[in-house]
């Protein structure tokens, strides 16, 4: 083949990896698209604020909204300590070769691969029939009070699935806070502790920040693990107690999407709900990466 | 007193012992405290994983220890042909709800390798040649451009992409293909496959830029064109870390839930055809465990079908993270 050719054909075969590319990009559009197009006009500030009516024909998202909110922020509180000092183990207080941080990160490489229908499962089997069950026994509730789905199995359910993601944010955090700053902190005296608290964690703290973004917006889209463990199909009613059921943005998704008597008429509902939910994830996603490319920014230009 | 022990004696009194004050020894053990309890809570993501496998398993484990149980869900009658009903061949049937249940779990792995198969099909072209050209071919700020988009599109609740794909997806592949059911393995395998091109793309993208820049300029000095080396040379380095990407994918697409629950159907059929309905063994969970009668026979299958999707998911991360280590060994081992 002479060069001329060779260069034709691998000038082909490029731009179809560019089509490849130019693909994702369109489905992504298409998606955005389609839902803006047949969604906008549906959300108004009465949708977003009235529980659904009708039979859910009508009315609007208002308990999923408020559900989908307190069912992240408890799994916030769960997650981000215990994410956090697990990631500080692994890059600031593990020895050198341990043999015990190496058995965390592969746990916490295999915990993100569990398929999330499996943590839903998880969640029955271990907090509710498990824990809950236990509290009922031992706090002497002659009722189910504990061992029933609610807001607090399912945000701890979630806080088990988006704990990689913490970990793994977390540590790139650390990573990119320069080692002489430790080692000056260290130097003037303070203790690891110290360092940890208060140069160590200040510095990696945007990079911490997009971990909790990230799992905040990975938990409030993730359905399968609440199916069981607490989102309820129809609840006007705010989750007021922490074992209370309650609605949810991408279960009102689902029950809209496949159980609905009368799909034309609940389809300007369905599109509108998917539009707030997609709107929360993206804004979500969209802080993290702009959190993410100046901190990469600023830890390129330290160098 | 022997020689040692004075010789002991002796060493001890000429290097004194630094004596701490009580309270450098405080902040001694506090330091210590911390450190322990850093360490303890990184315990906590093995204590998940394995309460997870011990609690799924625990709930199925009746299937194996009651009389009762294995009368009803034998291995044989999960796994093997059955005869359901006089006169007919035996055949493999789901139908755990009825007079006499049918547990054979074989219609249900046919649907997730349907549904897996179609995705995969269109997720692994798709997402290594977009990281291919990521990594190689495009201009920096459009590079720089595609990587936040992807991670948009990996964003993207899996319940939103199953409703994209019943609602969208669904209606357009009817028209477009003429299949008889709307819902089918088609329809959920491409709904799945937006899952995990993401996934694909970004690891496949990862392993092919820690590919060492001296091979691309040996590869170009000698000759090559920048196709040839994208795929003679940087691709073939990078091959360890492809193949981690389409595991990885593999295991997220066989255990997805949502976007298979709402776009295939559902309908546990025994066929080769990849129009017809099907219904997976993650949405079989999501389906029936909300009216199951916690405890039964049934409960317990669907516990077991938890069980057996953990696991072909472990299997396959280990597999990849084996792979991904052994690129990033080769080529930071040949680069430097």
């Amino acid at each position: 083949m002479t060069h001329a050719s060779r260069r034709a054909v691998g000038l082909a075969l490029t731009s179809l990896t560019g089509l490849a590319a130019f693909l994702m990009v369109a489905m992504l559009a298409l998606i955005l698209l389609d839902v803006i197009a047949n969604g906008a006009s549906h959300v108004t500030w009465t949708f977003l604020s009235q529980p659904p009516s009708d039979g859910m024909m009508g009315g609007g998202i208002f308990p999923a909204i408020i559900g989908t909110a307190a069912l992240t922020l408890l799994m916030t509180l769960a997650v981000m300590p215990v994410g956090v000092l697990t990631a500080v183990y692994l890059h600031e207080y593990a020895p050198p070769n341990s043999r015990f941080a190496r058995w965390v990160r592969v746990a916490v490489v295999n915990l993100a691969g569990v398929p999330s229908i499996v943590f839903g499962l998880f969640g029955l089997g271990f907090f509710i029939l498990f824990v809950g069950k236990g509290m009922d026994r031992m706090l002497g509730h002659e009722e189910l009070y504990w061992a029933q789905p609610g807001i607090l199995w399912a945000s701890l359910t979630l806080a088990v699935l988006t704990l990689p993601v913490v970990i793994v944010s977390t540590e790139e955090a650390l990573r990119a806070v320069p080692m002489d700053h430790r080692t000056a902190s260290l130097a003037l005296g303070a203790t690891q502790s110290q360092t940890l608290a208060r140069v160590v964690l200040p510095g990696a703290l945007p990079g911490i920040l997009t971990g909790a973004v990230l799992a905040i917006s990975r938990g409030a889209g993730e359905v399968a693990p609440i199916l069981f463990t607490g989102a309820a199909y129809f609840l006007p009613d705010l989750p007021s107690r922490l074992n209370s059921q309650f609605m949810h943005l991408g279960y009102h998704t689902y029950v809209l999407a496949t159980q609905s008597p009368d799909v034309e008429a609940t389809r300007p509902l369905l599109y509108a709900t998917v539009l707030v939910l997609l709107l929360l994830t993206f804004a979500l996603n969209l802080v993290a990466v702009i959190i993410r490319t100046r901190t990469r920014r600023k830890a390129a230009g330290a160098h | 007193m022997d020689r040692q022990a004075v010789m002991q004696q002796g060493l001890a009194e000429t290097i004194p012992v630094p004596r701490l004050s009580p309270e450098a020894r405080r902040r001694q053990l506090r330091e210590k405290a911390i450190a322990g309890f850093i360490t303890l809570m990184a315990f906590t993501g093995i204590a998940a994983l394995v309460l997870i496998l011990v609690f799924v398993a625990k709930e199925a484990l009746a299937l194996f220890t009651e009389a009762e149980a294995r009368h009803e869900a034998s291995l044989s009658k999960m796994f093997l042909p059955q005869v359901v009903r006089q006169n007919r061949p035996p055949a493999f049937v789901w139908q755990p709800v009825s007079g006499v249940p049918k547990v054979s779990m074989i219609p249900l792995f046919i649907g997730t390798l349907k549904t897996t198969a179609v995705s995969m099909l269109v997720a692994v072209p798709v997402g290594v040649f977009g990281a291919l050209y990521a990594a190689e071919f495009a201009p920096r700020r459009l590079r720089e451009l595609l990587k936040p988009v992807i991670e948009l599109l990996a964003g993207i609740p899996s319940v939103v992409l199953g409703f994209f794909a019943l609602m969208v997806m669904a209606t357009f592949l009817q028209d477009t293909l003429g299949l008889n059911t709307r819902l089918n393995a088609v329809v959920a395998g491409l709904g799945l496959a937006l899952a995990i091109v993401p996934v694909i793309f970004t690891v496949a993208e990862d392993s092919l830029t820690a590919v060492p820049r001296s091979y691309r300029e040996a590869s170009l000095a000698l000759g090559a064109t920048p196709w040839e080396t994208a795929w003679k040379v940087v691709l073939p380095a990078a091959a360890p870390g492809i193949l981690a990407a389409c595991v990885l994918g593999f295991g997220r697409a066989i255990g997805e839930t949502m976007i298979i629950l709402m776009a295939s159907g559902n309908a546990a059929i025994v066929s080769a055809n990849l129009g017809d309905s099907v219904r997976s063994l993650s949405a079989t969970i999501a389906a029936e465990m909300g009216e199951v009668v916690v405890g039964s026979t049934h409960y317990s299958l669907l516990f077991f079908i938890g069980v057996q999707l953990f696991l072909f998911t472990f299997v396959l991360n280990m597999l990849a993270s084996t792979w991904t280590k052994r690129v990033v060994k080769k080529l930071t081992g040949s680069a430097s």
